[in-house]
């Protein structure tokens, strides 16, 4: 059974250790603004919610991808990007309804997240739990995947 | 059955790929008159400046990965297509049957009618082997002119620039990508290009090229300003590949013309990707769109079409580019310049070169830019493409901070309360 990560946007209380942990596992350095989860938060509302990849079925950036630098990870699921293979045309991140595959200016190329290759660092790190890994069926991601495939309607099945 | 694809491009291939997946048993062949493997235009910049060899533009990467798939790859040009006897004629002088076919035969770069466009010297920057002929010319200190600052003629700006070479860009219209930003964002562009060191000549023609008899090549601007060149590129416009159709019977009017499955006018025969004159989500008329994520989309549902039994209804693909002009990375998805009754909500920052734009139908996005912008863009996508509607309150936050599009997204998909 595949995983995934499961986010409860209401036990979040902004306090940014997933970014920090995200960034330091994948960059190197504690810097929010280097994360590839991200919480966002709704003032007025006293709310976060934080935001990362679903790793969908659909994988408009694989798909999208001019030279086959987006590829299923078989252990995880999840949609990596070939940083050696990726030539920063950016396609992808204007095919990606959600807006999760981004470009780094500094190394040239896209950035999103990978699972950290089954052992997710924004997990270990929340300390509210309000980001898990379980199994998938589990996970509340069906709305997302929903976005997606409303935004297949650009194919709509007849 | 028999499935045949003319060209191999990103429509071709991945409708190669979708037909194996959805159709195992049937056999399928990829032809392509091009030598090199299936490889990708839109890579062809990163093998100018040296980032990639050329292995680096291929589609696929992995070893023996079409003969794993089963797919026949021909190199081979398609001269005829007999519609009625479901036969192509090759230029090789063999010829093929078929039960189903797709038309996926790209676009070609075109050159301006002026004196001297085929001089040596002068090419297109469309294929591996223009790029070739590019490289070798392109050196350090060398002068190089680029006529069109389209997307095409601005995505090889930077390529160029950073060649070494010194460049000069013509554009005959008042800007920079006219059909992709408007003329503040553009003008933008513009100013950032010139603060690199490229000189950019907007509604500036170019009447003609000479040879001096050396194999310096001049442009002529008119009012006796020639300049003189080693290299010069046109990227002023590009056509779809259809002059094999005549005869045939299908119908071509700007592109192959397709209904809402991806069907030609003849049974059995469907077209996508630049040569296909599909669906446009945001105007809903049928137009050509010469963009990647479209070639790739049709490719996907055209090929799904071609399976016996299974049937998609194209509602129209995006228009959407993404640009980076040596660092300054724009974007334009949809209606970005608007629907009539529309709203607006623009920000402008010239000092930081950023800017965006929003355009809304009622609380719908519709169409957005964005310059200096690399984050979540892709949402502006999901929202105009899903016609999510923003309600009052979400529009009215949009409206005064444009910038705000992930909490848009996030509230009107995810109510106010309730988790992911
Ligand atoms: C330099 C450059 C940069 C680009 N950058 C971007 C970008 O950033 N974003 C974007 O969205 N798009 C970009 N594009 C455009 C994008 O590459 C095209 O939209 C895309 O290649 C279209 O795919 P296609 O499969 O329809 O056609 P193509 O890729 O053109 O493939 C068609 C193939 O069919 C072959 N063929 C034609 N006629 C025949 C025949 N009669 N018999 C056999 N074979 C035939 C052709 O030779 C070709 O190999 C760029 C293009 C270029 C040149």
């Amino acid at each position: 059974m595949m995983k995934s990560l499961l986010i409860e946007a209401s036990k979040c209380t902004g306090c940014l250790q997933c970014e920090m942990a995200c960034s330091y596992e994948n960059e190197g350095v504690f810097n929010p603004a280097r994360s590839r989860i991200k919480v966002f938060t709704f003032h007025s509302e006293g709310r976060f919610v934080p935001y990362t990849c679903t790793q969908c079925e659909d994988a408009w950036c694989m798909q999208a991808c001019p030279v086959d630098a987006i590829v299923i990870n078989a252990q995880t699921g999840s949609k990596d990007v070939l940083e050696d293979i990726c030539v920063g045309c950016k396609v992808c991140t204007i095919a990606c309804p959600f807006g999760t595959v981004n470009y780094n200016q500094d190394s040239g190329k896209v950035i999103k997240c990978d699972l950290c290759g089954g052992d997710p660092q924004c997990v270990a790190a929340c300390p509210t739990a309000a980001i898990t890994y379980v199994d998938a069926d589990a996970t509340g991601l069906s709305r997302m995947r929903d976005w997606a495939a409303k935004t297949d309607n650009a194919a709509a099945p007849h | 059955m028999q499935h045949v694809i003319i060209g191999a491009g990103p429509a071709g291939v991945i409708a190669a790929e979708t037909l194996r997946k959805l159709a195992p048993r049937s056999d399928i062949a990829l032809i392509s008159d091009e030598p090199e493997p299936p490889y990708s235009r839109m890579a062809i910049p990163y093998y100018l400046v040296d980032h990639i060899a050329e292995v680096g533009t291929y589609l696929r990467k992995r070893d023996h990965w079409y003969a794993d798939q089963r797919i026949e790859l021909v190199n081979d040009r398609v001269a005829s297509i007999d519609a009625h006897g479901h036969s192509l004629g090759l230029s090789s002088g063999h010829s093929r049957g078929y039960d189903r076919l797709l038309i996926a035969t790209g676009s070609s770069a075109i050159k301006p009618p002026i004196e001297g466009v085929n001089l040596p010297g002068v090419h297109n920057c469309w294929t591996l082997e223009d790029a070739r002929h590019i490289i070798e010319r392109a050196q350090p200190d060398s002068s190089v002119i680029l006529m069109g600052a389209g997307f095409i003629g601005c995505i090889i700006l930077e390529a160029l620039a950073s060649r070494g070479v010194k460049l000069t860009v013509i554009e005959m219209e008042d800007r920079m990508v006219p059909r992709m930003m408007n003329d503040r964002s553009g003008g933008l562009i513009k100013k950032w290009c010139e603060a690199k060191g490229v000189e950019v000549l907007t509604s500036t023609r170019v009447n003609g090229i000479s040879e001096d008899g050396h194999g310096r090549l001049g442009v002529n601007l008119g009012m006796g300003d020639t300049r003189p060149a080693d290299l010069v590129i046109a990227a002023t416009g590009v056509k779809p590949n259809t002059s094999f159709l005549s005869g045939s019977g299908i119908e071509v009017d700007g592109g192959v013309v397709v209904d809402h499955r991806l069907r030609t006018s003849a049974p059995d025969v469907y077209a996508a990707g630049d040569v296909a004159r599909g669906k446009d989500f945001s105007t809903r008329s049928f137009t050509v769109q010469a963009i990647q994520p479209t070639a790739v989309e049709h490719g996907r549902v055209a090929a799904t079409n071609m399976v016996n039994g299974l049937e998609i209804v194209h509602q129209g693909c995006l228009n959407m580019n993404v640009l980076d002009t040596m660092g300054l990375v724009s974007s334009s998805f949809g209606d970005w310049e608007g629907v009539d009754g529309g709203d607006c909500a623009e920000l402008f920052d010239g000092d930081r070169y950023r800017y965006i734009n929003l355009q809304f139908e009622d609380d719908v996005l519709v169409g957005a830019n964005t310059l200096g912008m690399t984050q979540h863009i892709g949402i502006l996508r999901g929202l105009i493409q899903t016609r999510v509607r923003l309600g009052a309150s979400g529009k009215r936050a949009l409206m005064a901070n444009p910038l705000n599009i992930t909490e848009a997204y996030l509230k009107a998909t995810q109510g106010t309360t309730s988790s992911m």
